[in-house]
């Protein structure tokens, strides 16, 4: 069997191992760390062949990975694989007296599902079967959002599945017109490469409304402005290492849907897509940073980042050129990698402290100068403060706005990323230091802090050193936006 | 005299279908009673089905007529199966919907809607040349796309909302039967399981909503948001 397709494989094994009707849930706990750690080895194999070779596939073509679909696949690889540790410290022992086995089971089952629903939608060739997976990625992560089953989770549960099936049910309506296109302009294959080549034989009222379909529906589930009313609510109620899958990665695999239209737009000059993108994007960054100001509860803190972050590499995106582009993945990587960890130290504070309200937390650093750190070091790195990886993508971004002479977008986009970044510190530093805080909890298993300091080392080594495999992954996934 | 699988009668076969698909989605905005709007998505779904086939026999497309099995299979007989095994009769049964706005109110919008959709497929048709069925399919599937998602915005009952996005779901494959007759098998055999498995999730959480909160009115949640 080809690597890649173990990728998708081992998932599905450690959902079936975790199903076995057990007395206890570590079992399943276990199972679970171990595949998500074997796939980071079968994701390094397929970056080390899309280095090699520009693409792998598998199953006949029915799996296709270039260089953009390897950097999307390994993030979730690996965001899976730290989440799967935190997992194991925060529901199969920190709930472990309070849970059912068989609750716990599930949670495992559907963890490894969601994660397959999110490896299968960068590497699928076939457009519609990409779409399926984009929907069971919000039918799959359903009932973790909904796992701690108190009447707020089930109303965020609701909010999410309905709002994002709304949105993908859209999406699916653009796919189908995209179809259409191809079909119109003779027999070109419905896959990504397919729908480039034959870009300028489309139908470009056809291309132009299907994009459109595409942007409202599946940017619903990015949580792009005003489609994100959902995302704080979802993101913040589902258990912490559910939430950096969330906010971390699943955003991410669906924005690279809109990614991959970019250059088919671009190609066909149906519309002024950059001007599409940056608009969108800008919309986003900006009310994302109003509402970190008023803010009260430190995980809708890091939602709303995830909006800002969103925003961010739309416009990146939309900037065009290499470096434009170059910057985008960066910032995917860095959100992505810094955005889990805020999570996990979010998942810390929880344990801790018993409440989600900034306003009751002081004193972090004094009770648990890990805890106090992890999310200190979170803020900053999220917020974009140097030397972390955000602070970098966010500086090549900026650097490609004003190489590209796009003035106003930068300059809108530094007043708002400056805003979000005064916001978020000013709410960590408030519960960092000082004292009086409400402490109801006790300190997370050690397991959880491994998973936090494994997730911190990329982050910060990517904050000035970008490895040459890595800076030539980053090139050609950047090249496959386009010009 | 034309026979039966002659165009023509596909064509008129398929307009009737269609004609009738806009009004049953029309009627599921002005019902009130539960059951009913299950009810009338059934036969909603069967007129997709009836109108894949008319396609399918007139563009000579074994994909249409898989098509309209699986529409037959899932949402005639699982979906509604999926969601009394979920939900329970008790929720299930015969219930008065509330909505945000009258039903005289949301007639007046969603005629709007639907004549919406209809020119949006005009500007479209204007541009492009299509052939006879998609001049049929392609408006009246935007026009019900808006009306499932008008129906998801103003019910407060998680079932209601739940059939307007099954509403919207037909509307794309109404559109899609025309516009997309040759998608891969595969492709429809997935977006096929994909439905009865979003059933079960939404009516899995409204029994846990239910169970939790002793109402479905979902609608009326509001722990949630910025104070």
């Amino acid at each position: 069997m080809a690597p890649l397709t173990l990728l998708l494989v081992i998932p599905i094994l450690a959902a079936i191992l975790s199903a076995l009707p057990l007395k206890q849930s570590r079992f399943a706990g276990k199972v679970t760390i171990v595949a998500s750690a074997a796939n980071l080895i079968f994701a390094a194999d397929m970056v080390h062949r899309v280095l090699r070779f520009g693409t792998t596939e598998a199953l006949g073509r029915f799996l296709v990975a270039d260089s953009l679909s390897a950097v999307v696949a390994t993030l979730v690889a690996f965001v899976a694989f730290t989440a799967s540790l935190f997992s194991y410290g925060y529901i199969v022992i920190h709930r472990e007296a309070d849970d059912k086995v068989r609750r716990m089971q599930g949670y495992f089952v559907l963890y490894n599902l969601f994660v397959v629903s999110m490896l299968s939608a960068p590497l699928l060739a076939n457009l519609t079967l990409v779409w399926v997976a984009i929907e069971l990625t919000t039918l799959m992560s359903a009932y973790l959002v909904a796992y701690v089953d108190t009447p707020e989770a089930l109303e965020a549960a609701w909010k999410y599945v309905i709002l994002t099936s709304a949105g993908a049910i859209i999406g699916l309506f653009g796919f189908l017109l995209l179809y259409w296109g191809t079909q119109t302009a003779g027999e070109i294959p419905f896959t990504w490469q397919g729908l480039l080549q034959g870009a300028t034989r489309i139908p470009p009222a056809i291309l132009w409304l299907g994009f459109l379909l595409s942007l409202i529906g599946f940017g619903t589930k990015v949580g792009l402005v005003p489609l994100h009313t959902w995302l704080p609510d979802a993101h913040s109620q589902a258990p912490a290492p559910v939430c950096a899958l969330l906010s971390g990665i699943e955003t991410t695999t669906v924005l690279y849907v809109l990614m991959r239209l970019f250059p088919v737009l671009e190609a066909s000059h149906v519309a002024n897509q950059s001007a599409w993108f940056c608009a969108a994007g800008l919309l986003s960054v900006g009310v994302a940073a109003f509402v970190l100001i008023r803010v009260h509860d430190y995980k809708r803190m890091f939602a709303a980042s995830t909006v800002e972050h969103m925003g961010i590499i739309m416009v990146a995106v939309g900037l065009g050129g290499f470096p434009g582009h170059f910057a985008a993945i960066y910032q995917v990587a860095a959100h992505t990698l810094t955005k889990s960890l805020c999570f996990f130290a979010a998942g810390l504070v929880l344990v801790l402290t018993g409440t989600q309200e900034v306003a009751k937390i002081r004193g972090l650093m004094k009770r648990s100068p890990v805890t106090g750190a992890a999310l200190l070091l979170g803020g900053l790195g999220i917020a974009g403060a140097p030397p972390f990886a955000v602070f970098i993508s966010e500086f090549f971004i900026f650097r490609a706005a004003v190489f590209s002479k796009h003035y106003v977008v930068v300059g809108l986009l530094v007043a708002f990323v400056v805003m979000a970044f005064c916001a978020i510190m000013f709410h960590i530093t408030g519960m960092v230091f000082g004292s009086g805080g409400v402490f109801n909890g006790h300190d997370s298993p050690v397991i959880c802090k491994w998973a936090i300091a494994i997730a911190f080392v990329p982050m910060l080594v990517l904050g000035f050193y970008l490895p040459p495999f890595l800076q030539t992954l980053f090139e050609g996934a950047a090249r496959a936006l386009g010009k | 005299m034309a026979g039966f699988g002659s165009t023509q009668t596909l064509i008129g076969l398929d307009a009737l279908a269609s004609a009738l698909f806009l009004l049953v989605s029309l009627a599921i905005v002005a019902t009130r009673q539960m059951l009913a709007t299950l009810r009338l998505f059934v036969i909603e779904s069967l007129l997709l089905a009836v109108s894949a086939t008319a396609i399918g026999i007139g563009t000579h497309s074994i994909h249409l007529l898989i098509v309209a099995g699986i529409v037959v299979v899932t949402k005639v007989i699982a979906v509604p199966w999926v969601l009394k095994f979920t939900v329970g009769g008790e929720i299930y049964g015969r219930r008065e919907i509330d909505q945000a706005l009258t039903i005289p109110t949301s007639l007046v919008l969603s005629a709007g809607l639907i004549f919406f959709g209809f020119f949006v497929s005009e500007r479209l048709f204007f541009m492009v040349s299509a052939p006879e069925f998609t001049l049929l399919n392609l408006p009246v599937g935007i026009a019900c796309l808006l009306l499932g998602m008008f129906t998801v915005t103003v019910r407060r009952e998680a079932i209601a909302q739940l059939v307007g996005l099954l509403v919207m779901e037909n509307a794309v494959f109404f559109a899609g039967a025309a516009i997309a007759s040759h998608l891969p098998t595969l492709a429809e055999i997935a977006a096929a399981v994909d439905l009865p498995i979003m059933t079960l999730v939404f009516g899995l959480l409204i029994r846990q909503i239910h169970r939790k909160l002793g109402t479905t009115r979902v609608g009326e949640l509001s722990a949630l948001g910025e104070r």
